[in-house]
């Protein structure tokens, strides 16, 4: 946890910051601990292991905002740089906007700070993690004549953070992250070496999965090989649930109280209306205990709840902060997505797919980009063409194009696969009516 | 190398600037300079350079460096026709790190004590088995050339001289078109003090320089919005900011935002695309840079691991990685492993003559390091990374490129790129350009990804324009979780053939 002193620490400087002029302040410390593993082929290629601290503080002053952050933990250097600050701050322009939030917002709750935090981690050798990586690599190293290369990593890490503000609020939090990877690259037509990889994450080591890594990472890398690209048209596009975040991601940002204020987002006055297919309700559940991205309260100290987002294509909430509530002049939210869940669909992939006549599997994106004002998007993918119900061939070198709010129209079916190794717990998807380029 | 004063650390009013603790209460280090003055910033001396040094190869280890870096950043931002947002950021730490063969132990440390420095040293050196002691080495002070001298330091300057530049910025965005609605700007620098040694002797500092100040527009033209970005970023000094820099920003952005509403997605599939001079440059680095990165070629999956002396492309291509550019994003005096800096010719006469190396890629094919080595900050490991990447310019003019195409695409600007190192598959954003039709520019486009294949597409470039342009806005590399500072440029060149999305 963070030590009692860094406690003081914060303690103390937010009182100097009072001394010297701060009509607020919010003070953060953040510590951790990472070690990483990385083994290749025969051998180890890769160890580190470093822990850090960073102090951070958010700075109120004759209506002015600054914020200023600094890993030298020094009481008498942090003083200096405060003080520094503070003169800093002054010569900006005032915005009454810039408020603590109310502290009627904030978590007031007695739930643990651990529950996130697995202290097994205290306890694993170093030789178990480095045997971790080598097993991985070793599950399929050599084992088909296509390979290459095989890389696997492994990492842990703690991270603990520490929040006051001079509104009296004061929480605390551990986490704890455990995450084994591999990675292949197979020898293709040509010169081209197609490579795929697969991974598993938990916040508990005794959920990471610890076998079967590599033969997953090799049995996508297998089926990628030759890839081609097809005809341009319209196809039904079936998203695995490993990629479909990256096209809830625009929508995310669109919603987000900074981008509605700066008029850029295209659900600018959306609440209550339709953006999307019944078939969508997303809800933000923050509380689901010992999950990833589960938190009690925001950066401000803001209490999190469970709140539906958008139900049956119903827009209902969106991510407002204390400053830009106050500048849109509406009640504030919470200022991110903390677990965003789907109401899922009764099918996984395999089935998803067997219901497409023809279409496109999008197993990868490959670059791209989506216009936040406006919503349109166009972006790389990899994946196979679908007949049929059946997966035919692999395809790569394509492109998506069209508008955010006209493929979310078009969500055909979602899927009951979700994976709990991210915060957005995305499903596979399917939408119709996707435009592609290739040939 | 000009010795910076950089110790002005009484009486500071910028809030990045830090009082060491053994600096606390002393004003007087004006008497030393270079490496003395570096070793002094960081409370070491030599002798305990070489103590810790000693203590990362006990295990063995063919190789030890230490990286110190004291990294103050400071940004301003505009928001709402105010600027109203400062903030900065200190980060310092050290870190070491041993190589055995191809292997590598990392640690670092934010503390630099004696105590904490050996602590990593031992961690690190834990990638070595052999235990072969190795004998300690003498270290001498290298000096390298300045790329990047400053006239005015950012340490000397405070919130109120850079916001006016920040305000200006807002106002002419808002005067170049009446339909500007929003605009947000921000303005930022940072300074890096670098010291490094290693187990080969070299002892050197850096003094590194960095400002990006950019513009976002948004602009409202019935019921439609659309926005544009446009920055400029150097190392340099507070000579950076000016009038001039500011009215090319802001009109970039007004002049980009306002073509967005005149332009249609174009219908996709395969086509000629014209490249426009500049940060078409993204092509390069997509395409073919990230697979020449030789850690990609020594591990054997990159797509061009067996093409290293082979003809690539047309014999009149020539493709550089360019470290030594006054003044550039991507410049360095010498890299994160105290290899000095180098104009590396990549592609020469259209012939694949050289990968990006860093000290272990290097050592594997038993050559010298392109200096290539760079690292995010002292919390990571050096790898090959790109500087400036850029082709030399051909013979045509631009008109008789775009003449040459029938239908087609002309691509100029862009915000985002991405490549697979294995398959070559790359792809970049298309942010704004224009339809060609019958040899002429036509109708604006918008937000489109461009994909193609890597070598094929190098082997697509059929006439290269005489007109090559770097493109100094805020590229910034991304590579297994560290962002690199970036340039690129190309003069404007024809790819035969690529996929364009579309509806």
């Amino acid at each position: 946890m963070i030590s009692q002193k860094h406690k003081e620490l914060a303690q103390q400087m937010m009182e100097f910051a009072r001394k010297n002029g701060c009509s607020a302040s919010r003070i953060r410390i953040d510590a951790g601990t990472e070690t990483t593993f990385e083994y290749r082929d025969e051998q180890l290629e890769k160890l580190q292991q470093a822990s850090e601290n960073r102090f951070s503080i958010d700075l109120f002053v004759d209506d002015r905002y600054g914020s200023y952050s600094s890993n030298r933990m020094e009481k008498k250097e942090l003083e200096k740089f405060i003080q520094n600050a503070i003169e800093s701050t002054r010569y900006l322009a005032a915005d009454d906007c810039r408020t603590l939030p109310n502290s009627d917002l904030y978590y007031k709750g007695n739930d643990a700070p651990d529950t996130c935090f697995d202290k097994t981690i205290d306890n694993l050798q170093p030789d178990e993690k480095l045997q971790l990586a080598k097993a991985t690599v070793e599950e399929v190293y050599k084992t088909d004549p296509h390979i290459i290369s095989v890389s696997a990593g492994y990492s842990d890490s703690s991270n603990f953070n520490y929040l006051i503000d001079s509104n009296g609020f004061e929480g605390e939090k551990a986490q704890t992250y455990f995450g084994l990877s591999a990675s292949i690259s197979l020898k293709g037509d040509g010169d081209a070496r197609p490579e795929s990889w697969w991974y598993d994450a938990s916040l508990f080591w005794n959920e990471l999965q610890k076998t079967g890594i590599g033969k997953k990472a090799l049995e996508r890398a297998l089926r990628k090989l030759g890839q081609e690209k097809i005809k341009s048209g319209n196809y039904t596009m079936v998203v695995d649930n490993m990629n479909a975040a990256n096209l809830l991601s625009p929508i995310i940002s669109a919603l987000n109280g900074n981008s509605l204020q700066q008029k850029n987002s295209f659900l600018i006055d959306k609440i209550g209306k339709k953006i999307a297919a019944e078939k969508l309700t997303l809800i933000d559940d923050p509380h689901i205990p010992q999950a990833m991205g589960s938190r009690w309260y925001d950066y401000e100290g803001v209490a999190t709840k469970k709140r539906a987002v958008i139900e049956n294509g119903i827009l209902r909430t969106y991510y407002i902060d204390t400053y830009n509530a106050n500048k849109m002049k509406v009640e504030p939210t919470i200022s991110g997505a903390s677990i965003l869940t789907f109401n899922q669909g009764t099918k996984d992939l395999d089935g998803l797919i067997g219901d497409v006549k023809k279409g496109i599997l999008v197993t990868g994106f490959n670059g791209g980009n989506s216009n936040s004002s406006t919503g349109d998007f166009s972006f790389g993918i990899e994946g196979f063409l679908i007949e049929n119900g059946q997966l035919v061939k692999p395809v790569s070198e394509m492109n998506i194009t069209g508008n955010m709010l006209s493929l979310w129209e078009y969500l055909a079916a979602v899927g009951n696969d979700v994976r709990t190794t991210s915060s957005w717990r995305t499903p596979s998807l399917v939408f119709e009516k996707v435009a592609f380029s290739g040939l | 190398m000009e010795r910076r004063d950089f110790l002005k650390t009484c009486g500071v009013t910028v809030a990045g600037a830090v009082l060491l603790p053994h600096l606390l209460g002393s004003c007087d280090s004006g008497a030393k300079e270079g490496v003395a003055l570096m070793l002094s910033h960081f409370g070491v001396t030599e002798n305990d350079l070489k103590k810790i040094m000693a203590a990362a190869l006990e295990n063995g280890g063919d190789y030890v460096d230490l990286f110190f870096e004291h990294t103050f950043g400071n940004s301003l931002s505009l928001r709402d026709g105010a600027v109203n947002r400062a903030s900065s950021a200190i980060d310092f730490g050290m870190g070491v790190r041993v190589i055995v063969g191809d292997q590598t132990g990392y640690a670092y440390v934010e503390n630099i004590t004696m105590a904490e420095m050996l602590k990593a040293a031992r961690t690190a050196s834990r990638i070595a088995s052999s235990g072969q002691k190795t004998t300690s080495v003498n270290i001498s002070e290298k000096i390298f050339p300045n790329y990047y001298p400053i006239v005015n330091s950012w340490e000397d300057v405070s919130v109120k001289d850079k916001a006016p530049y920040v305000q200006k910025l807002n106002d002419r965005c808002f005067a170049l078109d009446k339909r500007t609605s929003k605009v947000t700007v921000s303005q930022s620098d940072t300074t890096s003090y670098i010291l490094f040694c290693n187990s080969e002797g070299v002892l050197c500092h850096d003094y590194r320089p960095m400002v990006t100040l950019s513009a976002f527009c948004i602009m409202e033209d019935n019921g439609k919005i659309e926005n544009f970005h446009s920055a400029r970023s150097f190392r340099k000094g507070v000579e950076f900011l000016t009038d001039d820099v500011v009215e090319v920003i802001a009109r970039e952005a007004v002049e980009g935002a306002a073509r967005m509403f005149t332009a249609v997605k174009p219908k996709g599939g395969e086509m000629p695309v014209v490249m426009a001079a500049g940060g078409s440059g993204i092509l390069l680095h997509e395409a073919i840079g990230h697979a020449f990165e030789a850690d990609f070629n020594r591990k054997n999956i990159s797509i061009f691991s067996d093409l290293l002396n082979k003809q690539i492309c047309d014999t009149h291509i020539n493709i550089v990685d360019d470290g030594t550019i006054a003044g550039n994003r991507g410049s360095t005096n010498f890299d994160d492993e105290g290899t000095a800096s180098q104009k590396t010719y990549i592609v020469t006469n259209g012939v694949l003559t050289s990968y990006l190396h860093d000290r272990i890629s290097a050592k594997h094919y038993g050559i010298a390091s392109t200096g290539n080595g760079r690292r995010e900050s002292f919390r990571h490991t050096p790898m090959p990374r790109m500087r400036c990447t850029y082709m030399e310019n051909g013979n045509f003019d631009e008109q008789e490129i775009i003449a040459d195409v029938k239908k087609g695409i002309y691509a100029a600007n862009f915000t985002n790129g991405q490549v697979q190192i294995g398959a070559g598959d790359f792809t970049f954003f298309v942010k704004s350009g224009y339809l060609i039709e019958n040899g002429k520019l036509t109708q604006p486009i918008k937000d489109i990804n461009i994909i193609g294949n890597g070598p094929k597409a190098l082997a697509d470039i059929s006439m290269v324009g005489r007109n090559l342009k770097l493109d100094d806005s805020t590229w910034t590399c991304g590579k297994d979780g560290q962002g690199m500072p970036v340039t690129q440029g190309l003069p404007s060149v024809l790819v035969k053939k690529l996929t364009v999305g579309g509806e």
